[in-house]
């Protein structure tokens, strides 16, 4: 089947398997490596993308049904070279350690803070509750999330994905 | 470079790691490809013993995009047998372990056969295709069915299911004396048997493989935790001359033991890609990791303490069983063996003795998993610690106080032989008794219990200690490991200045890029961003032991230390030529050389200086080398001792048995501290795993040893919201074993944190008649167990996905 998708503002026309999980198509077609696969059962989260701005789970969506959409990635977040506010707070609080679940992570959390901007420490664990993380223990995220809330402007919805203006990310930008 | 700048050992660097990983910039094995790269697929046995009859591979080999399928028979003869390193004792049965099953399969996931295609669809669909016929074999599951008179048999050849017994003895050590004297006018005797249930690693990055036989060399890219080790392994056991053999680590997502492997998927990866002449790569799906990569823990522990009645400890005895699974892994063998010298913990037994006997069972091969062996010993004598307190009716820090090794007598010999150079038990426990508000809690606790309020409250201790830092070469030695126990570092000076490490450690997660530049920065003098740390190459880092028992900082940093001892040793001799004084004259501090004495303002010369100096030569002393690289091998001579004080507390809803951590305080004492940052995200990463254990994670087999909890579904690593929030907070006794204070700390949240959260547990429901549940310790077992007084709910073969953490307790999902 014929598909066209924007991946990280790149329009992409292929003709795919109708079975081809997205995760598979933008790994292996597009070379998006930075979006992983750390399970067959839709547990993980580490494959979480955006799909048309909101976050999905790319191992349980078909590259068919991305037909005609937008999905952006861990590698598409960044702007000008400058890190998505979630990235630097990830970074600025030890949220990683081996970073393998941290692509899927900084997208749920991204999604996470378009649907509520102000979260307290449950709301960011329970909305983080389909992405595992093995090294953490999950406190630094939780607390990268709640600082990246802090840096970013208030928003909904697809908005949340874009870097704010340099007055709305004071420590979140460049440092 | 001033004097007075601030020392980078200490400070709370953020990762040089992080600004690729957290940009999707990555290099996990499965990110590769090379032109013309074949995929390989795994057909992995369904039965938990039986013999092969028949394969049929010709209609997978005629499928679309197939290029060969591979059974057993076709690999016999250069499969070799599956490294074992570790022969416990001289006596140790130990079965062929082949990559691929040939004529018989001896656990369900064991590989017996294995396809090669153009795309990893196309070999998965040639899986289906395969036709093997079966012939059951009775299961042996249980470990002390298998030890029992006429057990049936894993592997008939050895004639028993027994691998061995491995024994220590206090008595006949002459570290200590009789146990069975203490027992036999023992004033208090506790006997326990304790589970350890078999747990699996979990680590987030699947195992992946590509071999390339292209080249000179073969070229392996795995992820691995142990790139040197899996490069020595390859050529002993397929024959395959180790200087045609290149292995890379490339970014590798976790490993917690379980990538402390020579795994049969990285063989058979490289068997296949030589066959074919073709770059070829395998990787694991999460069922497949699960089922098949080795497990950890299962330990039946039969435990006998003898006390006074003034809570004085006088004996302890120890009898495992030890599940090895069907086959001997890398270091399967000495896992419950390095907890031998663990049971006597901090306490000062005068007598001890253990014995472990490591069982066969058609189970996943057991291995390495975060702690090894000390987890097991840690929560068996912290359990046993709390038994005698209630015993005895006193506080549970009262009785470990009573008995532990007080701060002023370190060094400390142990009735295990070990000698634990540093510690302070005492401050660790009072600070954490501190921050957890101890008596409070306790107070609360014995208000809701006159009130009979349905949810109580528990309170759990534990104050461990571990030995890490493997491992002292003559120690490992003694223990009839196969190698040694050192690590290597190199320094490359650069022209300009900057520096190259090149270390024998392989990092995967624990940030030994940012923690080996500040250690370099601090002994050379250059800027912290000077540094680049390269590792997990055999060609770059040409020597070493990798990364384990947390080893990295105590080991691998030390022989770092060294060679920038000889750097600066070999630059002393060129600077004191350009300050033209005598080497003995020159001293060095921050960065540069000056003639001792001359004061800050005088002459200078910085490493920068003799860097570029050596590389033009051009003006060098006579018979000096115009060189200032150097390497050094660094062999410990002691284990690294890191302790602390954990302590929980749980409100256990006795109505529904449901477990909520309400508050988790850990106190460690890791030494010097090279980055804050990083030691707290150990921490924090190894209490989850631990408590984990006490309370999600099991790894349960029905009974024709089918794996029931074989997806992350039904197995519960935990998740954000399972977890509570940790209070972490250290004292600081400096190590004595190493120029730099410092002690490992990457497995010392899980060895500490599963005893404190059972202990909690259990103090909760204690005055229901309850004195122990078996982990995890499910919202099901402790309803059980508070209703019947049965540990084992949902037990061996019963209960497939234990925790049920993220379930609330009116029922529904959060």
């Amino acid at each position: 089947m014929r598909i066209t998708v924007t991946v990280d503002g790149t329009t992409f026309t292929d003709d795919v398997e109708p079975r081809q999980l997205l995760v598979h198509y933008l790994r292996e077609r597009l070379g998006k490596v930075g979006t992983v696969v750390g399970c067959d059962t839709s547990n993980c989260g580490a494959c979480t993308v955006h799909l048309d701005g909101h976050s999905v789970k790319s191992c349980s969506v078909l590259a068919v049904q991305a037909d005609g959409s937008e999905v952006t990635t861990i590698e598409g977040l960044a702007r000008d070279g400058r890190l998505h506010p979630v990235q630097q707070a990830f970074h600025d609080n030890h949220a990683l350690q081996c970073g393998f679940c941290t692509p899927g992570m900084i997208m749920q959390s991204i999604d996470l803070l378009a649907d509520n901007p102000d979260p307290d420490e449950q709301a960011v664990r329970e909305g983080l509750e389909g992405n595992l993380c093995r090294c953490t223990g999950y406190q630094n995220i939780v607390r990268a999330v709640r600082a990246a809330a802090s840096t970013m402007s208030g928003g909904a919805g697809p908005e949340a994905e874009q870097v704010a203006p340099a007055s709305n990310v004071a420590g979140g930008g460049d440092r | 470079m001033t004097a007075t700048v601030e020392p980078e050992i200490g400070r709370a660097r953020l990762r040089k790691e992080d600004a690729r990983l957290i940009a999707g910039r990555t290099r996990w094995t499965d990110n590769l490809t090379l032109p013309g790269l074949l995929h390989m697929a795994i057909l992995r046995s369904p039965m938990a013993h039986a013999r092969i009859t028949a394969i049929d591979v010709t209609v997978a080999r005629k499928m679309s995009g197939v290029l060969a399928v591979f059974t057993g028979a076709d690999l016999a003869d250069e499969q070799g047998s599956l490294p074992c390193a570790w022969p416990i004792t001289e006596d140790m049965k130990s079965p062929s372990a082949p990559s691929v099953a040939v004529d018989r399969v001896n656990f369900a996931g064991e590989a017996v056969a294995v396809v090669v295609a153009r795309s990893a669809y196309e070999a998965a669909d040639a899986l289906e295709a395969i036709d093997v016929d079966y012939d059951e074999l009775p299961v042996v599951l249980d470990m002390e069915a298998a030890v029992a008179e006429g057990a049936d048999l894993v592997h008939e050849d050895l004639g028993t299911n027994t691998s061995a017994t491995w024994v220590f003895d206090s008595a006949e050590a002459g570290t200590g004396s009789d146990v069975e004297q203490a027992i036999a006018e023992a004033e208090v005797l506790i006997e326990r048997t304790y589970r350890q249930q078999r747990l699996i690693p979990a680590f987030m990055e699947p195992r992946s493989v590509v071999v390339d036989p292209t080249g000179e060399q073969f070229t392996m890219w795995s992820a691995t935790q142990v790139p040197h080790i899996l490069r020595v392994m390859l050529a002993m056991t397929l024959s395959v001359p180790e200087h045609k053999v290149r292995v890379i680590a490339p970014d590798v997502g976790g490993g917690f033991g379980g990538k402390l492997q020579v795994t049969p998927e990285e063989v058979l990866t490289f068997l296949v890609a030589r066959r074919m002449g073709k770059a070829v790569k395998y990787t694991e799906t999460r069922s497949e990791s699960i089922l098949a990569a080795h497990h950890g823990r299962d330990q039946l522990q039969k435990l006998t303490l003898a006390a006074r009645r003034d809570g004085t400890v006088t004996g302890l005895k120890v009898e495992l069983l030890a599940d090895m699974g069907a086959y001997l892994r890398l270091v399967s063998p000495g896992v419950p063996i390095l907890g031998a010298f663990m049971f006597n913990a901090i306490y000062k037994f005068p007598a001890y003795r253990f014995v472990c006997t490591n069982v066969f069972t058609n189970k996943t091969p057991t291995d390495a998993y975060r702690g090894a062996g000390r987890p097991e010993a840690t929560f068996a004598i912290e359990r046993l610690m709390d038994e005698l307190a209630a015993e005895l009716g006193v506080d549970p820090i009262e009785v470990r106080e009573r008995n532990w090794i007080r701060h002023e007598e370190f060094p400390f010999t142990t009735v295990a032989g070990l000698t634990y150079d540093s510690g302070n038990y005492e401050a660790a426990t009072a600070k954490a008794k501190e921050l957890f508000g101890y008596d409070a809690l306790r107070a609360e606790q014995r208000e809701r219990r006159e009130r009979g309020d349905s949810v109580q409250l528990g309170i759990g201790t534990s104050t461990f200690t571990e030995m890490c830092g493997l491992a002292p070469s003559r120690v490992l030695g003694s223990l009839s490991y196969g190698a040694g126990g050192w690590e290597h570092a190199a320094i490359r000076m650069l022209p300009t200045g900057k520096v190259e490490v090149v270390t024998g450690s392989s990092p995967h997660g624990q940030g030994h890029e940012t923690a080996w530049s500040q250690i370099v920065a601090d002994q050379l003098g250059v800027p912290f961003e000077d540094v680049e740390v390269l590792h997990g190459d055999t060609q770059s880092s040409h020597k070493g032991m990798d990364t384990y028992g947390s080893r990295s900082l105590t080991v691998g940093a030390m022989a770092v230390v060294r060679a920038a001892d000889k750097v600066k040793a070999k630059a002393a001799k060129v600077a004191a030529h350009m300050l033209e004084a005598s080497e003995g004259d020159v001293e060095f501090e921050a960065g540069a050389f000056r003639v001792r004495g001359a004061g800050a303002t005088a002459k200078s010369v910085s490493i920068q200086d003799v860097a570029l100096a050596v590389f033009a030569a051009h003006d060098l002393p006579d018979g000096v080398e115009p060189n200032l690289d150097s390497e050094a091998t660094f062999d410990p001579e002691n284990f690294s001792y890191p302790h602390g004080t954990h302590l929980c507390a749980v409100e256990v809803d006795t109505e529904t048995g449901r477990v909520d951590v309400r508050s988790y305080v850990a106190v460690d004492d890791v030494g010097k501290v090279v980055n804050p940052l990083i030691v707290e995200g150990q921490v924090h990463g190894g209490l989850a795993q631990g408590i984990a254990q006490a309370l999600f994670e099991e790894a349960v087999h029905d009974e024709s040893g089918t794996l029931l909890t074989g997806t992350f579904a039904d197995y519960l690593v935990p998740s954000a919201a399972d977890l509570p929030t940790f209070t972490t907070d250290r004292t600081e006794t400096p190590a004595t074993s190493n120029v730099l204070g410092v002690k490992g700390v990457g497995e010392a949240g899980t060895i500490a944190s599963t005893p404190a959260v059972v202990n909690a547990v259990v103090d909760a429901v204690r005055h229901l008649g309850v004195s122990d549940i078996q982990m995890p310790c499910t919202p099901m077992r402790v309803w059980q167990a508070i209703r019947t007084g049965q540990t084992d709910a949902g037990g061996l073969g019963n209960e497939a996905g234990g925790g049920l953490g993220s379930i609330d307790s009116s029922g529904g999902a959060r």
